[in-house]
């Protein structure tokens, strides 16, 4: 236990030490969603019918961006040998470290989302749902990104393929991250997107830990 | 040729397209056979050289 | 082509019981093109000059020959493929990887190939080339799959230590392609006011289920030799690999 919160706390302190990347994935996000409005024109009712689509693709796309530093450093510096061997099971150092990247990706998110709606006409109760939406999907997101960068940490342009691997795969959690924020299906979609999302982490720690095991060998 | 009805066009198409689509795989399949036994043919004549 | 039997180095011996594997299994080769061809003969004399109209959609019933054969197979080869990496992550089966590896491409094409017989199919049934229905949207995520692997196999430069890798993604998208396909007809019945298809019950004739269970078995057997010779040509290739890393070697000692 000590262990695990050994290894938390120096993901924490690794993810926060670069401060500026974290707000970077803020500032991504928030660009992104903000963009569409000039691409589809500025028409309210449109930009209120597609918002939530927008919220989650951008999330989705801010997610992909963090990816990259999940694992790739640490493979680099030699780190994730050591890790490896530690007394603590690589899937729980996995698990600590998807539970960091969540914080320092996914939480800067939703903590931003309620500006991203506001700008693309969501109100009231659009704006809970979709704090709620990205509260319970987020976690999916975060844990199919971590697989896919497992898979891909020992290949040199890995950082190239890993959005390929991962998009299919986050298909439903757009599917019913988008679903929970329309008014009129949200309550089935949003108990779909946490379901989905505790199978995802709990399932993600171990294929991620044997694909980077299977890569080492 | 016997009559397709009205639709004759998607049905030849699809039916040309699926042709073209094994055909395509079952040459490639071949062709890599092939480059590939001569490959390891050449290596190993250069080995047993 | 000779089996290596000096013993000296570990990626060679694991190659050994692949050439056997070549050995057994090449006479199976050409028995597996007769059948094939065989029952493509019969299976197009029967979809264009023995089977009726059907009363809803008259010609374009031929179109579901070669249409629900290569959907059956998107799907058939992907479950080989998952049998594969379960061979391979807990057996490490030499040739559960190269199966693994043989299989990606046949399924992407006939992936591709029962999506654009289908576009073709929906055309005049539906009136448009896409429709964003369950069955048509669940296809083209698992081609996405599909050209994902094939892109992860072309990615790694050491194919042993990318075989373990892939069959970890494989058995990953393994579980996942049911949940894509729930969320999927989820996505699309709440978009859809009711749904466009539906004709496919179980109320075919026989004359035309026969052409279309001898088409069915006539890709099968495709299917199932040309993944035997791409296997085969995967054992040369990496037999080529192993060979030129050894030369490589030979030259700088």
């Amino acid at each position: 236990m000590t262990i695990l919160r050994a290894m938390l706390a120096r993901e924490l302190r690794l993810a926060l030490r670069g401060g500026g990347d974290v707000l970077t994935l803020v500032l991504f996000f928030v660009i992104v969603g903000a963009i569409v409005p000039f691409a589809v024109g500025p028409d309210r009712a449109l930009l209120a019918r597609i918002a939530p689509g927008i919220v989650w693709i951008a999330a989705f796309l801010a997610m992909l961006l963090g990816l990259d530093r999940l694992f790739r450093p640490d493979h680099d510096d030699g780190s994730l040998i050591l890790l490896r061997q530690s007394e603590l099971p690589l899937s729980m150092v996995i698990a600590a470290k998807l539970i960091v990247h969540w914080l320092v990706s996914a939480v800067p998110l939703i903590i931003a989302s309620p500006f991203l709606a506001v700008l693309l006409s969501m109100e009231g109760e659009a704006l809970w749902r979709t704090i709620l939406s990205l509260l319970l999907g987020t976690p999916a997101l975060a844990a199919f990104g971590a697989i896919g960068a497992a898979v891909t940490v020992s290949i040199r342009r890995g950082g190239l393929i890993a959005p390929i691997l991962i998009a299919p795969l986050s298909i439903p959690v757009l599917i019913f991250g988008t679903g929970s924020i329309t008014a009129t299906q949200s309550s089935a979609a949003m108990l779909f997107l946490a379901a989905l999302s505790l199978m995802a982490v709990a399932l993600a720690p171990f294929a991620a830990a044997l694909a980077i095991s299977s890569a080492e060998d | 040729m016997i009559d397709l009805g009205p639709h004759a066009v998607f049905i030849v198409w699809a039916y040309i397209g699926v042709a073209i689509g094994v055909a395509g795989l079952i040459g490639w399949t071949l062709y890599d056979a092939r480059t590939t036994a001569g490959k390891l043919a050449a290596l190993e004549a250069r080995r047993a050289a | 082509m000779s089996i290596e039997t000096a013993p000296k180095l570990n990626w060679w011996n694991r190659i050994a019981n692949p050439g056997q594997f070549v050995i057994w299994t090449k006479p199976l080769l050409w028995p597996l093109v007769i059948v094939t061809a065989v029952l493509f003969v019969v299976g197009l004399y029967f979809a264009f000059f023995n089977s009726p109209q059907d009363y809803q959609m008259g010609d374009t019933v031929r179109i579901m020959y070669v249409h629900v054969p290569n959907a059956w197979l998107s799907q058939f080869v992907y479950g080989v493929m998952t049998v594969s990496a379960v061979g391979t992550l807990v057996w490490r089966h030499p040739m559960a990887d190269v199966s693994m590896k043989a299989a990606a491409p046949l399924g992407a094409l006939f992936t591709a190939l029962a999506l654009f017989t289908g576009s073709l199919w929906g055309r005049p049934t539906w009136g448009t080339f896409w429709e964003w229905d369950g069955r048509m949207t669940s296809t083209l995520v698992l081609l996405f799959i599909y050209l994902g692997l094939i892109a992860l196999w072309r990615a790694f430069d050491d194919q042993l230590r990318a075989a373990r890798v892939i069959a970890v993604f494989t058995l990953v998208g393994a579980i996942n392609i049911p949940i894509i396909k729930f969320s999927v007809d989820w996505w699309s019945t709440l978009h859809q006011p009711a749904s466009v298809f539906r004709a496919d019950g179980p109320r075919m004739p026989g004359s035309i289920l026969t052409p279309l269970f001898v088409m069915f078995f006539a890709f099968t057997f495709l299917f199932i030799t040309l993944q035997l010779k791409a296997m085969h040509t995967e054992v040369k290739r990496r037999r080529v690999i192993g060979l030129q890393r050894r030369m490589a070697q030979g030259d700088r000692a």
